[in-house]
């Protein structure tokens, strides 16, 4: 029996995929289990394929492979869709009294369990609960407590009342008995109960709840996939905070109002993807000249243009880093897991007002929309820390203003961090403009003064780099001469690829850089190291190149760019046969 | 500290460029005086403007202030007073900033009913850029870029926010200083988005639209029959394509600032040291 159980879920969108699973998940993490979940959706309201996917075990999971245990299949393309996934004793739950699913069949090899989802869910209490049907049938064939099942429900249910909930239950338990009396059939699954209390999320809500954490007051934002789930996160939450979130009308808006918020004083952000970004690059300058602390989330997302919306890609980083006109410091944060997103979006409000510049953080489609269990002690806000840097009060404010009494918000520092005064504070009305400015904000084109400001505030960056930790996170054998780097969401699967290429007989030691810009100095590690490989999803190598240009070194490169994540077992494939071509 | 406070308070020691004569001085002096009538001073009051002749006035004023993006000086101010709503919030624009490149904005901006104030230095040209066509140009304005003029009819910015469900809706012009300051400070003292557009000539570039044409055909709303409350009274003079009014032209007394609405009135500015209390039931959430 293997040590994880894949499971997943697939018809048309309009279907209640996304849902069935999620119910699913929860079970499985109330029953303290490792969940990860991945999703394979389109870009459309009703219609065309979609999955909800789930992998668990008893040990942590950060990855998906390349097989699926059970299949619960509401429309024939979905068996089509995952056949290479598939495998001899796989088992598919279908409908076969479903009019699209009379005649399909089962490929050689694998179990069909036709089940009368529809039939025996109208017996509960309604058609609507076909799917619970068929988790309860999964529940049996997994050997899986249905009592979990029942937790999970009560959860997504018991706001609409009793009955509801219970109609559920009975409906699971229908596809349960189903299974058993009509299949005489020991399946090979087993799934152990532990007692331990997970907590399921995915990357988009842990941003969500490391800004509130952060103490993060105002977000500004449009929709747009996949960053709209911190929208949605925070809308409903935030007001119990004292903050408020507003859907502007368009990605421009957004950030000036953003902007505007955090002039005012607020911890404030906006999330977007890709070309959202391209549409904020504008006021980014701003953000930065007139030295505004702002966190600007960017979920990326297949591109360019429109690209693949709903795919994965980490394509954004060369905009990040070097996005808009002139010359701009800016810090370019890229969490590696779930728990980073909630752990680097904390961060990034605290480097964003100690150092009065704009950060980018950004996240990867994978991250964000899909779920994986945590011990609770992941998120600990007691561990938060708040720095709100260089802020001068009404009693403080003299030390900053000149011989007339005129506060100086772009004061020349030896560490090119101003002081801060907000709007209300006594004797601190001041100016800030995008404009080139002097010491107090107003516009110049003297060319010292010029020269001055720009010092000024790329010396942040440097007092940034010997202040902060910007080190990476290290896996596998730190003796060894393979080494592997790569950013954002490879990280689970390349920690897992680790453990399959040992079974191999290849070593690598392994950095997941969470930081893009200031960046971790590669160097030493690159001098320790005969080989060197970049992990990333985009087809240019867009972090390779910036790697090559750190260490002044050629690496070889695993980029994936159909829009699919890395597979632990298929990325531990692609590493040995780079490492030995 | 109010009552001390005069306008000239409201002024920078920078002296303005703009071109001797610009109605922009006389709309600034208008703003700063209404600011101080309705008891504002320096430390509580942000200027917002955008780019242009009309976002150098930040500069010549003393405030908070921020010269922003063109066309997006209105977002920006909706953001500065939702996160301190203490704070008195005026953005100025121009017709370029306000009805071009930030149309947009501005119809939104007016849908959200934000409780800040717009004045918008109306002068009918690009004067920064050297004299092309703003969308509020005549259609046969002759210009460098528009030699037979735009060939498009002008905006009427006024039907725009009414159209969009505005709450405040005036006009002035910059020159007649008392009125001007008297209507702005209606717009401030308005209850949500206060939105004033100001005939402000551009001397150097529009002699069309001039300190005379305005004199000699300008309205004011205050020597006509017109009841600023009445719906139909303001469309009907919005509509109006013969006549130029000056005046408080439109104010829905019902008006719930978008603050009070969303129950947005707290100053965000401050921030607790750790994580916020209760923050420990977010994760508890995701059980």
């Amino acid at each position: 029996m293997p040590a994880d159980f894949n499971w997943a879920i697939g018809g048309e969108a309009g279907d209640g995929i996304d849902s069935t699973g999620k119910i699913f998940a929860q079970a499985l993490s109330r029953a303290g289990r490792h969940v990860f979940t991945s999703k394979d959706f389109a870009s459309r309201i009703r219609g065309g394929y979609t999955a909800y996917k789930v992998r668990t075990a008893v040990d942590p999971v950060q990855s998906v492979v390349d097989r699926l245990d059970v299949l619960i299949a509401l429309t024939p393309r979905t068996i089509e869709e995952n056949l290479d996934e598939l495998h001899e004793g796989s088992v598919i739950i279908y409908d076969g009294e479903r009019t699209t699913m009379e005649d399909v069949e089962i490929p050689e090899g694998m179990i069909g369990l036709e089940v009368p989802l529809k039939r025996l869910a109208e017996e509960a209490g309604g058609a609507i609960m076909r799917n619970v049907v068929a988790l309860g049938a999964a529940c049996e064939v997994a050997e899986f407590p249905i009592e979990n099942l029942d937790s999970a429900l009560e959860k997504r249910f018991g706001s609409k009342g009793q009955q509801l909930v219970d109609n559920n239950k009975e409906a699971a338990r229908k596809g349960q008995d189903y299974v058993d009396e009509e299949y005489d059939h020991e399946f090979d699954y087993d799934l152990e109960t532990t007692d331990e209390d997970y907590v399921l999320l995915n990357g988009d809500e842990a941003i969500g709840m490391g800004a509130i954490a952060a103490g993060c007051k105002f977000y500004a934002g449009y929709p747009i996939t996949p960053a709209t789930d911190v929208m949605e996160y925070l809308t409903g939450r935030i007001e119990n905070f004292g903050g408020h979130v507003v859907q502007a009308e368009d990605e421009l808006s957004a950030i000036n109002l953003a902007l505007g918020a955090a002039r005012a004083g607020a911890r404030s952000m906006t999330a977007t993807s890709g070309p959202g970004i391209d549409l904020m690059t504008e006021t980014f300058g701003l953000v930065a000249t007139s030295e505004t602390p702002l966190v600007i989330c960017d979920v990326m997302r297949s591109g360019p243009s429109t690209g693949m919306p709903t795919k994965q890609e980490q394509g954004d980083l060369d905009m990040l880093l070097y996005g808009g006109h002139g010359e701009i410091p800016r810090f370019v944060l890229a969490p590696t897991t779930i728990s980073e997103c909630f752990w680097k979006t904390v961060e990034a409000f605290n480097l964003a007002e100690k150092y009065q510049t704009p950060v980018y953080l950004t996240a990867d489609l994978s991250l964000a929309v899909t779920e994986q269990t945590f011990s609770p002690e992941e998120f600990d806000m007691d561990e938060v820390e708040i720095d709100r840097g260089k802020v001068v009060d009404d009693d403080t404010i003299s030390e900053w203003q000149n011989e007339k009494g005129q506060f100086k918000p772009h004061a020349i520092t030896d560490d090119g961090v101003s002081p801060r005064a907000f709007p209300g504070t006594v004797d601190g009305a001041h100016m800030t403009t995008g404009l080139e400015h002097d010491e107090l904000g107003r516009r110049t084109e003297d060319t010292d003064l010029r020269v001055e400001q720009v010092d000024k505030r790329n010396r942040k960056v440097e007092t940034a780099r010997s202040e902060e930790d910007w080190s990476p996170r290290e896996f596998g054998d730190p003796d060894s001469e393979n080494l592997v780097v790569s950013w954002g969401s490879n990280e689970g699967a390349m920690v897992e690829a680790i453990d399959l290429l040992e079974e191999e007989g290849v070593d690598v030691r392994f950095l997941s850089i969470p930081y893009m810009f200031p960046r971790f100095d590669l160097n030493e590690a690159f001098e320790d190291a005969e080989e060197v490989v970049v992990v990333e999803c985009n087809a240019t190598g867009q972090f390779a190149d910036v790697v090559e240009h750190d260490t002044l070194t050629r690496v070889k490169r695993v980029n994936k760019y159909n829009g699919v994540r890395f597979k632990a077992d298929e990325l531990a494939e692609d590493i040995k046969q780079t490492l030995e071509a | 500290m109010s009552s001390e406070i005069r306008f000239t308070d409201f002024k920078s020691d920078k002296q303005p460029t703009w071109c001797p004569g610009c109605g922009d001085f006389g709309t600034m002096n208008g703003m700063m005086k209404a600011l101080a009538n309705t008891g504002n001073d320096p430390d509580n009051t942000f200027v917002v403007a955008g780019i242009g002749c009309s976002g150098k006035i930040g500069t010549y004023m003393h405030s908070y202030a921020l010269h922003g993006v063109h066309g997006r000086a209105l977002p920006v101010g909706a953001g500065v007073k939702l996160a301190n709503p203490d704070l008195e919030v005026m953005v100025a624009g121009g017709d370029g900033d306000g009805y071009s490149i930030g149309a947009g904005h501005f119809v939104h901006a007016v849908r959200r009913n934000v409780d800040m104030t717009y004045v918008v230095m109306d002068n009918r040209i690009y004067g920064l850029t050297k004299g092309q066509a703003s969308p509020t140009s005549r259609e046969d304005f002759e210009t460098s870029t528009t030699p037979d003029g735009p060939q498009q009819p002008p905006v009427n910015p006024m039907a725009l926010a009414l159209a969009s469900g505005a709450t405040f809706i005036a006009q002035s012009f910059s020159t007649d200083a008392q009125r001007h300051a008297e209507i702005v400070q209606k717009a401030i003292e308005h209850d949500g988005f206060g939105f004033v557009n100001v005939f402000s000539p551009c001397v150097t570039f529009n002699d069309v639209d001039t300190y005379d044409y305005f004199r000699d055909s300008l309205v004011d709303l205050a020597e006509e029959d017109h009841d600023p409350t009445d719906y139909d009274d303001a469309k009907d003079a919005i509509l109006d394509g013969n006549k130029e009014y000056q005046g408080v032209i439109w104010q829905n007394e019902e008006s719930v600032p978008y603050g009070e609405k969303h129950g947005v009135t707290e100053d965000m500015s401050q921030v607790d040291e750790g994580a916020p209390e209760g923050a420990m039931d977010l994760v508890r959430e995701f059980y």
